[in-house]
Formats: C-alpha cells, sequence, structure tokens
C-alpha cells in the first residue's frame, strides 16, 4: 500500500468542510463577512438549522471525499435555538472522536467550537487556527487511500487467479472464481 | 396558479446565476470563470452573471429563464440566504415554479468580504456553486405551512419605548400584555428633568402616555413583575408572568395616600430609589407623586409589620408586631393585605416586544473620579434629580451640606470610549452633559466646566443645541479628565480638585470646584443576559440585544415574533427609542394583521416503511413531537410541533426520517460537490 505524500507540496492547502448552524455559527460567519474579517480561503461552509443536524456520517463522508478536516459550529451551551441540539452534537462529537482515532485520523482533523451570533471575530480566529492545524498535518487523502486498497485488493485477486491457474484448476471449494468487488465506489 | 412540480421523469433543468453585488462579489471573484465553469456541470440548462440579480431586472432575468428554458431548479450564487432567500425564492414562485427548487449559495458573507485573494476566492466560489449544482436535483416541492396567529402582544418593560410601543398597538386595537419589574412604568425618562434639545421638561410630556398607559382599556398593566418563563414560538408564546407581592390589593388602593400619612414613622427615613438615594421615603409609600399605577406599595424589607430579613425562598414572613396605623387609615377600603404572596399568571401571545432598557455606568467602576468616595461627586442622574422641581430637594441644586455650588465640573464620556470599561460611545452624554450645563447654570448661576474628550452632536436640532448652550458662556474643555482629589486649600467644605490635560492648549488644568456631574454612560441590563435566554435572543458581545439585521431589520431579532425597542439593543436617545418603539409595534402589528404565520417547511417525518421502532429518537426530541405508534411499532412525528432541528435525523440508525429542506441525500450531494475538484 502506498502512503499519500506526508509532505505537503507548496501547493497544497488544506480543504476544510464546516457545518454551522442557522442560529448562530452561520450567522457569525455572515457577521464576520459584514465586518470584512479576512480569513483563509480554506474553509467551504454547509448551513444546517441546528450543530443537532450534525450527523455523523456527514463528518466521515467528507473525509472520505477528500475533506482535510471537518469544523462544526454550534451555538454556546444553554443558548441552542432549539433548546438542546447542541448538546446532541457534543455527544456525537465525542464519540465521533474516538471512532476517528481508531481509524488512525488525528482528533486535530475534526473540531466542534460554540460560536454565537455575535462572534464574528471567533469564526475568524478557529477558521485561521483550523487551516494552520490541519495545514500542519498534511493531507488526509482518504481518496487516495481508497484508491491504493482498491488497487491492492486487485492485486490480491490476481495473485489468487493465477496461484490457482498455475496450481492447474480449482483450488478449494470448487467455486467459480469470483471478481474481486473494489473496496469502494 | 398553482405552482408548477416538475415530474418524477423530467430531466433536471438546472438555471445557475451568479450575482456581482456591484463590485462587493465581482472583485475578489471572477464572476464570468465561475459561470462558464458551471456551465460545464452536470443538469446545467443556463449560467449567468448580472451586477445586481436582487433588483428587479436580476429576479426578471430567473423568471423569463424559468419560461423559456423550461428550467425546473435555480441556483443562484449571491449574499447570505438569510437576507435574499426570501426574495429568490419569490422570484421563484412568480415564474411558477415551487419557491423549494430555489437554493441560494452565500458568496458574498463567506467569500469575497472575507477572503483576500482573487484567484482562491473564485476557486472557492465554483467549490460553492457546484456543491449547490449537486444539492438542487434532490430538491422536492414543499409547502408552506400556515399557522394562526395569536393576536394579543407582550411588551416587556415600561419606560418610555414599552409605553409607546404599547399605546401604538393598543390603540390600533391589539390586546397588550406590559410587564415592568419596578413598582411604576416611566423608567428612566421619569427621572429626568429637561430633555433636550427642545428643553421641554421630561414628565410632562411622558406623564399623560404614562397615564394613557394605565387607563387604556386594551392595556393590562402589570407593574412589580417579572417574565418567568417563555414556551413556543411565533404566533404562540405561552408566557409566565410572576407578580411580586407589593402588600397592596391593586384594585382596592385609590392612591390617596392616607396609609403613608398614618404609618408609625413618622418621618421618612429609608433611602428613596426613584430619587438614587437621594431622598427618604416611609415603608409605605408611593413610588414618586405621577407612579402609574397610582398605588401604593410596602416594603417588607423596613415595615415593622414584617420580621426582618428574607425567608430562604425570598418571601417575608409578617411580625404582626406593628399597631398598623396603615390599615386603620385605609379603613372600609381594606387595600393592605399583609399576606399576600407572589402571583403567577400565564397568558399566550403572539408577538413580543423587548423594552428592558438600559443601567447607567457605575462610576464606582472608575475611581478616580472620585464618585462614592467624595460626597460632592455625583452622577448625572442624580444631577437630573437634584434639578427636577418634584426631586429631593425641590429643585434646589445644593450639595450634600445644603450649599448651592459656585463651580461645577462635568464630566464627559465616564466608562465610555475607554478600553478598561466600555468601548462604545453612549450617544447621549454629550448631549445631556450641555443640557446639565444649562440648567446647573440657570439655577444656580454657577461657572461650569465641561470637560469633553470629543463633542458628538448629530442629529436633528443636536448641533444648533450645542451653539446655543456654549454661546450661554460655560467653559468647554477638551481634554479627559485624568483625576479628582480634595482641594488642600479648602476646609471643610468638600471642595474637589478636577485635574485634566487641556489638549488644545496642551495645558495641565487643576480647577476647584464644589460638585462634580459625572456623564455616566449605557450599559446592557444587568438582566439582559438572563433575558437573552429566556427568550431565546442573541445578544452583541457588549451585551445589547442583536437586530437581525443592522441596516434592514433593525427592530427585529433571530426569534421571530419577538422585536426590539429603546435602549435594550443599544445606547440611543428618547426620540430614537420612540421611533424604534413605533417600528416595532408596527412590525408586530404586520405579523397580526396578516393573520397567520408562514412556517418554513423544514419539519421531519418519518419514513414508516423503513422505521424499525427503536425509540431511539423519541427522547432526543425537545419539543416531545415524537411518539409511538404502539400498534403499528412505528414512531410518528407531529408536525404541527416539530421546529425542524432535525436532531432525530442525525440520530435515526435506519435512515428512516427525512428533514424537508436538510434531507441526507442533499446534504451528502452539497458535500460531494464542495470537494470535487475545481479548475486551477
Amino acid at each position: 500500500m502506498t502512503e499519500p505524500s506526508k509532505t505537503p507540496t507548496t501547493s497544497w492547502t488544506p480543504r476544510i468542510v464546516a457545518f454551522f448552524c442557522n442560529w448562530c455559527t452561520y450567522t457569525a460567519a455572515d457577521l464576520a463577512g459584514v465586518s470584512r474579517m479576512k480569513h483563509a480561503s480554506n474553509v467551504r461552509i454547509i448551513r444546517l438549522m441546528c450543530s443537532g443536524r450534525v450527523d455523523p456520517q456527514f463528518v466521515l463522508d467528507a473525509l472520505a471525499k477528500g475533506a482535510d478536516g471537518v469544523l462544526i459550529g454550534g451555538c454556546h451551551p444553554n443558548d441552542c435555538h432549539y433548546a438542546e441540539g447542541n448538546y446532541k452534537c457534543l455527544r456525537r462529537y465525542e464519540l465521533l472522536q474516538r471512532m476517528l482515532a481508531d481509524m488512525g485520523i488525528e482528533s486535530d482533523r475534526l473540531r466542534l467550537e460554540w460560536i454565537s451570533a455575535a462572534e464574528g471575530e471567533k469564526v475568524k480566529r478557529v477558521i485561521n487556527e483550523m487551516v494552520e492545524t490541519v495545514t500542519r498535518l498534511g493531507p488526509l487523502g482518504i481518496p487516495q487511500k481508497f484508491d491504493a486498497w482498491d488497487r491492492e485488493m486487485e492485486d490480491f485477486a490476481e495473485r489468487i487467479a493465477a496461484r490457482e491457474a498455475a496450481a492447474g484448476g480449482h483450488a478449494g471449494h470448487g467455486t467459480e472464481p469470483q471478481t474481486m468487488e473494489p473496496a469502494h465506489v | 396558479m398553482k405552482p408548477i412540480v416538475p415530474k418524477k421523469h423530467e430531466p433536471v433543468r438546472i438555471g445557475y446565476y451568479i450575482c456581482h453585488c456591484g463590485t462587493n462579489i465581482a472583485a475578489m471573484v471572477d464572476v464570468e470563470a465561475v459561470a462558464k465553469y458551471v456551465a460545464t456541470l452536470p443538469n446545467v440548462a443556463v449560467s449567468r452573471h448580472y451586477k445586481y440579480m436582487c433588483s428587479d431586472p436580476g429576479q426578471e432575468l430567473i423568471q423569463q429563464d424559468i419560461r423559456e428554458h423550461r428550467l425546473n431548479r435555480i441556483v443562484v450564487e449571491a449574499c447570505s440566504p438569510l437576507l435574499h432567500e426570501h426574495t429568490f425564492r419569490k422570484a421563484t414562485e412568480a415564474a411558477g415554479l415551487n419557491p423549494f427548487y430555489c437554493q441560494m449559495v452565500n458568496t458574498r458573507e463567506h467569500n469575497s468580504w472575507v477572503h483576500t485573494d482573487r484567484a482562491e476566492a473564485t476557486r472557492k466560489a465554483m467549490a460553492l456553486a457546484h456543491a449547490a449544482i449537486e444539492r438542487v436535483p434532490h430538491h422536492k416541492s414543499l409547502e408552506v405551512k400556515k399557522v394562526p396567529i395569536n393576536p394579543d402582544v407582550l411588551i416587556v418593560g415600561g419606560g418610555i419605548a414599552g409605553i409607546h410601543a404599547a399605546l401604538t398597538l393598543a390603540n390600533a386595537g391589539k390586546m397588550v400584555y406590559l410587564v415592568e419589574r419596578e413598582p411604576t412604568i416611566g423608567g428612566h425618562m421619569a427621572k429626568f428633568d429637561k430633555t433636550y434639545p427642545t428643553l421641554d421638561c421630561a414628565m410632562c410630556v411622558l406623564s399623560p402616555k404614562m397615564a394613557a398607559v394605565g387607563s387604556h382599556p386594551n392595556i393590562h398593566l402589570w407593574t412589580y413583575s417579572e417574565v418567568a418563563k417563555v414556551d413556543g414560538y411565533v404566533g404562540n408564546f405561552q408566557v409566565t408572568v410572576r407578580r411580586k407581592p407589593r402588600y397592596i390589593v391593586e384594585d382596592l388602593c385609590t392612591g390617596c395616600q392616607e396609609c403613608v400619612a398614618a404609618c408609625v414613622f413618622k418621618e421618612p427615613k429609608f433611602p428613596d430609589e426613584f430619587n438614587l438615594g437621594l431622598g427618604k421615603r416611609k415603608p409605605v409609600f408611593l413610588p414618586f407623586a405621577q407612579a402609574i399605577p397610582p398605588i401604593v406599595m410596602i416594603d417588607p424589607e423596613v415595615c415593622l409589620n414584617f420580621k426582618r430579613g428574607k425567608n430562604p425562598d425570598g418571601t417575608h414572613t409578617v411580625s404582626d408586631k406593628c399597631k398598623k396605623t396603615c390599615v386603620q387609615a385605609c379603613g372600609d377600603r381594606k387595600a393592605i393585605d399583609f399576606k399576600q404572596t407572589e402571583e403567577t399568571k400565564n397568558i399566550t401571545v403572539g408577538t413580543i416586544v423587548m423594552a428592558t432598557g438600559f443601567k447607567i455606568f457605575d462610576a464606582r467602576r472608575t475611581p478616580f473620579f472620585g464618585y462614592g468616595i467624595y460626597p460632592n461627586v455625583y452622577n448625572a442622574l442624580e444631577v437630573e434629580r437634584l434639578i427636577n422641581a418634584s426631586g429631593p430637594t425641590e429643585g434646589e441644586i445644593v450639595l450634600r451640606n445644603g450649599q448651592r455650588p459656585k463651580k461645577v465640573a462635568i464630566v464627559h464620556c465616564v466608562g465610555s470610549r475607554d478600553e478598561n470599561t466600555n468601548r462604545w460611545c453612549s450617544r447621549v452624554c454629550c448631549l445631556y452633559s450641555l443640557k446639565l450645563a444649562h440648567l446647573i447654570k440657570e439655577h444656580t448661576d454657577a461657572e461650569v466646566y465641561n470637560f469633553y474628550i470629543d463633542m458628538r452632536t448629530p442629529g436633528k436640532g443636536m448641533e444648533e443645541f450645542y451653539n446655543r448652550v456654549a454661546e450661554e458662556g460655560m467653559h468647554l474643555i477638551r481634554g479627559k479628565v485624568a483625576d479628582v482629589y480634595p482641594d488642600p486649600n479648602d476646609g471643610a467644605t468638600g471642595r474637589v480638585v478636577v485635574q485634566a490635560e487641556d489638549t488644545l492648549t496642551n495645558k495641565i488644568l487643576k480647577i476647584p470646584v464644589d460638585m462634580v456631574v459625572l456623564s455616566v454612560g449605557l450599559e446592557p441590563h444587568p438582566e439582559a443576559d438572563n433575558l437573552r435566554r429566556l427568550f431565546n435572543l442573541s445578544c452583541s458581545s457588549e451585551g445589547w440585544f442583536l437586530e437581525r439585521h443592522v441596516k434592514l431589520a433593525p427592530v427585529s431579532t433571530f426569534t421571530d415574533g419577538i422585536f426590539l425597542a429603546g435602549c435594550c439593543q443599544g445606547p440611543k436617545d428618547i426620540p430614537d427609542s420612540v421611533a424604534q418603539a413605533g417600528a416595532a409595534a408596527a412590525e408586530a402589528m404586520a405579523l397580526i394583521d396578516k393573520g397567520h404565520i408562514e412556517q418554513e417547511p423544514n419539519t421531519a417525518y418519518i419514513l414508516a416503511d423503513e422505521c424499525s421502532g427503536c425509540k431511539s429518537c423519541i427522547p432526543l426530541c425537545p419539543y416531545s413531537a415524537i411518539s409511538f405508534d404502539e400498534s403499528r411499532q412505528k414512531a410518528i412525528i407531529n408536525e404541527a410541533l416539530c421546529k425542524g432541528c432535525g436532531t432525530c435525523v442525525a440520530a435515526c440508525p435506519s435512515g428512516s426520517i427525512v428533514q424537508n429542506l436538510f434531507e441526507d441525500d442533499e446534504i451528502f450531494s452539497e458535500i460531494e460537490g464542495l470537494l470535487a475538484p475545481v479548475p486551477a
């Protein structure tokens, strides 16, 4: 298996997907805009009504599709527009962090922040910090890893087929040789 | 006309529009390149860039394209959806397409305004566009849900803003609940003597309005009361109000004050709150002469008929140790009730106006001005009471030793425009300082020294007022006061020296004066943070309630149906507070008179065939909108209760809950589009 290059090339910059709740953090990002608070351009924001809507699958999917980090923004504790969606988000975040650790993904690639509608300055700070951290971590490159794994599986299948052919006929169960499905489509 | 809903088999035909927003977007994003790129994406039938998409011709462009090119999805890349989503949905609908086939991309607030590299910003604009292009094919036709609105209004705070909003709404025939935490309405304005720039007396203009509130058939006035709980949402808020005991039956008290005269305390002995402790009152008292409602109250902390101190639950216990001369004086009216307890009222209203006001800056936080240390240093509100004819000195400006001041210093910007205290300008202190200077001069003929940082007198008639007062002959010194200390050459009169640098002559001035007036700034109300939580509002970092849009929705909040009036939103003078109160009342009326609320159709529903009946979602819903159908072993969402947060959707292990407008497929495709490669 080939490791994706850990040393970022000069042209590489991270791509970060952000899930911001409509009421606090998305509004804060708007405020940062209205206040012309310049910050790194690597974060792309998806608006959800509440941080409680952030399905852990969204985070995994973003990483699988090539994001180098994911940022979640919600209302401060006690300030959730929907009473407690942010707490639900926090619970999922904690669990997800454990899962990411098991998968060998650095915890700094997923960040959860409480940013109120008045904290445009915090949006700027958090985005800049996150971009800096993820830049230091380098590309995550999961799509490339998937490709490598797929190639590995194909190689594996070919090797088995070759060995079977060399053994002259069916080995083992007497079933027809199967084509291996790629691990990721 | 029923909106067009594309048939299932109909191919998706997207119209994409990127707005220049003048140069707001176009200066940082190569809109032409983005439009060209988007034209190459799947399902895109039309891709254009235009100077101002929100203008009439911009909207017309969309509508024309929908008709000509049979578009069935619209993507507008422009400003924040919180600003113009409504506009483009309307435009989409006007061309006959269901408005929820329209998606906005925020490339101004989140892109062109916050980035500096044009190439990067252009690539980001492309990625954001791609996300929306991937998203819209999953959009569905949705209908706006209409729910009836309760026509009653709650107004929190009975200062001039609350009063004006209450009268405006009540005069329009709406039922108003006005809740005020103090025993009387009137707020800060009732404490002022004269008002700038016209120098008409504050109470002369305020008291008729207060009286009108007190007697208005459409206003329920609840003073000495606080909002304890707010549930529900626009059109249907359930509010709990605590009415604190004043130990007087409101309906029976006539305001004759015979009880006050009869009190066993022959002389007023306790600090009078309305006069900021400069005067004295009895345990039974009328807050001030023109109080509305004009009824007395008893202070259980000092009344002899109560045991000393509060119980742990905040109540007071009757001791029955007093002769109760007040009860005898009240006689058959029987308005005094020592056993009165807190009362809880539950009301339902459709809209709420917040008019909770401000607090003056506590000058003790800037000890170098000597407030609270030297008796002759006053804050401006105390001086308002001293000048006021109904104040503790009946309009005589006298020092605590009874002498008239001969020299007075007025220090502007106390606690304002200062990194160490409040950074903002209080907006009123220049003008009220000039007013006080004029009044002090008029009452005492004293020498008046105004120490200012900058003289800020914007507004109608204000600069003229400044010129007029300046010509009366007072000292205007441009310099920040650095220190106030006792005059070493003074015996025992309490004279102090004000030290400042005159920045126009570069001289250090040390001026001995008899009286110092601190023009304190305005701060958010100390309860603002609690109120914010209670009403689900946002505050600015300073602590003022946050308006929905600083220019275009200055009295709306992020919580639909709640509006702002007066200084709770930020420092402002009386004319502005009244104007804003009128605006808040009009906004509330616009909702009420429409008769119904249109709700964003972002509620969730359950795909019954896929629901495994695991019940994971049920405890997650903060609105108890999800119930369980035992017979079918399926969860059900009550659409009327669902507020559309999507928390249950994210939790469903079988993916059988769908949130309208934020479906899983929509989000996944958005992620895909965001991360798709864009041309370098």
